[in-house]
């Protein structure tokens, strides 16, 4: 299947659905195996369980809506889909949460839509939010990063915590084993502590914290900045999103920061904490499902980055990646039917 | 008799005020979290429902063309009082439960929907049974959502039955699964939204199935205040 261009100069390009979604999935290497030196073999249990999910369940719609299977498999699209979801929910999250944000992500979100090109939304996000609003406790009990645990996550530990968590007779153990390993986000941990009345000085000098912006989350978007950036050397996306997204956070954040530093976090905090490098590079950069035009792309990343900012600070979800995106999804439409690029050798407005 | 079975197969399945009209979609969406809930609300939209058509059915010769639908609202804003006055009384908890929803029958659509294209034109008889097949329609589109997202978000089904039925109604709960947390989805009106979709879906999957077995039945529509499909 060709790659879709919306809008017109139909410039040709060499690369496939396939390829594109493929090199999308090596450029996401770096976060993910830094994900894994901070927060164990989590990430990679979760991973294993969204692709086989998201690969049988795009079988089986595909079969149900008489469309060819293998060459629809072959486009890789399933998979990016279900590497996003696996990097977004908590290493330890209890298996039945990665599959069941999984099929809604390929079933509801994608082909009851129509299939890759046709859906509004984009469907890891939206799997993400649907886990978010069902399964808060599961959704917010992140692995402390390595040297903060108690206990390091190695592979049984990590097979144990998966997918034991509903065996009755292990609860008991089992919680108590968690709670030893696991933890709130940085970001939760401040949202908590500004909640209760402490300062952001207060709330920076736990231990979670130290470091750059949260201990092991540096690093993390740190990778994920890095296999971006490859991305846009390799002219997979365009820089316009990206960079709307990051220079709206920073603008914000630093207004805030400046104005009152008790009650905001400085502008590092916001960029290189919880999602905002993966959301950046890798979610928003969707070419389904974000604006289509340059002007328009940038009004998209502005739009994200300054939702990110507003929901971050005065909502009340920690971390506000997915829904500044869903929100940003709804409007691109409404962004490519005001933002026309000119036709060459017409007057603008026309 | 062929007019009986044709406002039935109207009212239950083919303009099914649910599935088909979408009308009163707003408790429809909001109340069916349970099963309990929904078939307190169902029944209670099928009294009025009946109540209003018959109603209106006998004052149809005698009211002017130009008022007619501020007195239609008036009985039905009567029956309503009455119906949210009985629940009150005989089913509390289920009045706690159901709560704005109960006084809000009177906007249903459905109700006025049917008063004004079908009770103000027909005779008594058939008024009323189309106020009885529509509200069974009603009914079950309701109880059928409802369990379906009770089923998926905490695992039951009828929990609370106590609330409509009394004391005894409490051995009706059915626990098919224990669930150490309830899929909120399923019981936030989203997922009411995404589960009607699909109840829709599979509606026009069956007609689909039975137009390809049977390809051509001339049938006499009834007149109605919306058409969504001409069978």
């Amino acid at each position: 299947m060709a790659f879709k261009i919306a809008s017109s100069p139909h410039v040709g390009s060499t690369l496939q659905t396939a390829k594109v979604m493929q090199r999308v999935a090596l450029c996401l290497l770096p976060g993910i195996a830094t994900q894994l030196y901070f927060f164990g073999f989590g990430t990679l249990l979760q991973i294993a369980i969204a692709v086989i999910t998201a690969y049988a369940a795009e079988a089986a719609i595909l079969s149900l809506r008489n469309r060819p299977i293998k060459s629809t498999l072959a486009d890789n699209s399933a998979l990016v889909t279900a590497l996003l979801l696996a990097i977004a929910i908590p290493p330890l999250a209890p298996w039945w949460v990665v599959v069941i944000g999984t099929l809604f992500s390929i079933i509801i979100v994608k082909h009851l839509y129509g299939g890759l090109g046709n859906n509004l939304f984009n469907p890891a996000m939206a799997g993400y939010v649907l886990l978010l609003i069902s399964f808060p406790v599961q959704m917010t009990d992140w692995v402390s990063p390595m040297s903060a645990a108690q206990q390091s996550v190695d592979l049984t530990y990590a097979l144990n915590a998966v997918f034991n968590s509903a065996s009755d007779i292990l609860v008991i153990g089992h919680n108590l084993a968690i709670d030893g390993s696991t933890m709130a986000t940085p970001l939760d941990t401040l949202k908590t502590d500004l909640s209760m009345g402490m300062t952001t000085h207060e709330s920076l000098a736990k231990p979670i914290f130290s470091g750059m912006a949260g201990l092991g989350w540096f690093e993390v978007n740190l990778a994920f900045l890095i296999g971006g950036l490859i991305m846009l050397k390799l002219k997979i996306i365009r820089w316009q999103i990206s960079f709307g997204i990051l220079s709206a956070l920073f603008i914000c954040s630093s207004f805030g920061f400046l104005l009152n530093p008790d009650t905001h976090v400085s502008p590092m905090m916001h960029l290189f904490s919880g999602g905002t490098m993966l959301a950046a590079f890798f979610i928003a950069t969707d070419p389904v499902t974000a604006a289509t035009s340059h002007r328009g792309r940038i009004i998209f990343g502005v739009m994200i980055g300054v939702l990110i900012y507003v929901i971050r600070t005065f909502g009340g979800y920690p971390d506000a990646v997915a829904f500044a995106v869903l929100l940003a999804n709804m409007c691109a439409p409404f962004i490519d039917h005001y933002v026309r690029p000119r036709t060459y050798g017409h007057r603008s407005g026309s | 008799m062929s007019k009986y079975s044709e406002i039935a197969k109207q009212g239950l399945w083919s303009n099914n005020p649910g599935l088909v009209q979408l009308l009163g979609l707003c408790p429809l969406l909001a109340v069916t979290a349970t099963i309990t809930n929904a078939l307190g609300l169902g029944l209670a939209t099928l009294i009025v429902l009946v109540g209003s058509n018959i109603l209106v059915s006998l004052v149809r010769d005698y009211v002017p063309k130009e008022i007619r639908i501020p007195v239609f609202v008036m009985i039905i804003a009567a029956l309503v009082t009455c119906v949210q006055l009985l629940v009150n009384a005989y089913a509390y908890g289920l009045y706690l439960s159901l709560g704005i929803f109960l006084p809000l029958i009177v906007t249903n659509c459905v109700i006025i929907g049917r008063a004004e294209a079908f009770a103000s034109r027909n005779t008594l008889a058939h008024s009323a049974f189309d106020g009885l097949m529509m509200g069974m329609g009603f009914t079950a589109v309701l109880v059928v959502l409802g369990a379906t997202r009770e089923v998926l978000g905490q695992g039951t089904l009828f929990d609370g039955a106590d609330l409509l039925l009394g004391e005894w109604a409490k051995s009706l709960t059915l626990h098919l699964w224990q669930v150490d947390n309830a899929f909120l989805l399923a019981l936030l009106p989203p997922g009411a939204f995404i589960a009607m979709g699909l109840l829709i879906a599979l509606k026009n999957y069956i007609d689909q199935k039975v137009k390809q077995r049977q390809p051509k039945i001339i049938t006499q529509a009834v007149e109605r205040v919306r058409i969504t499909k001409v069978s």
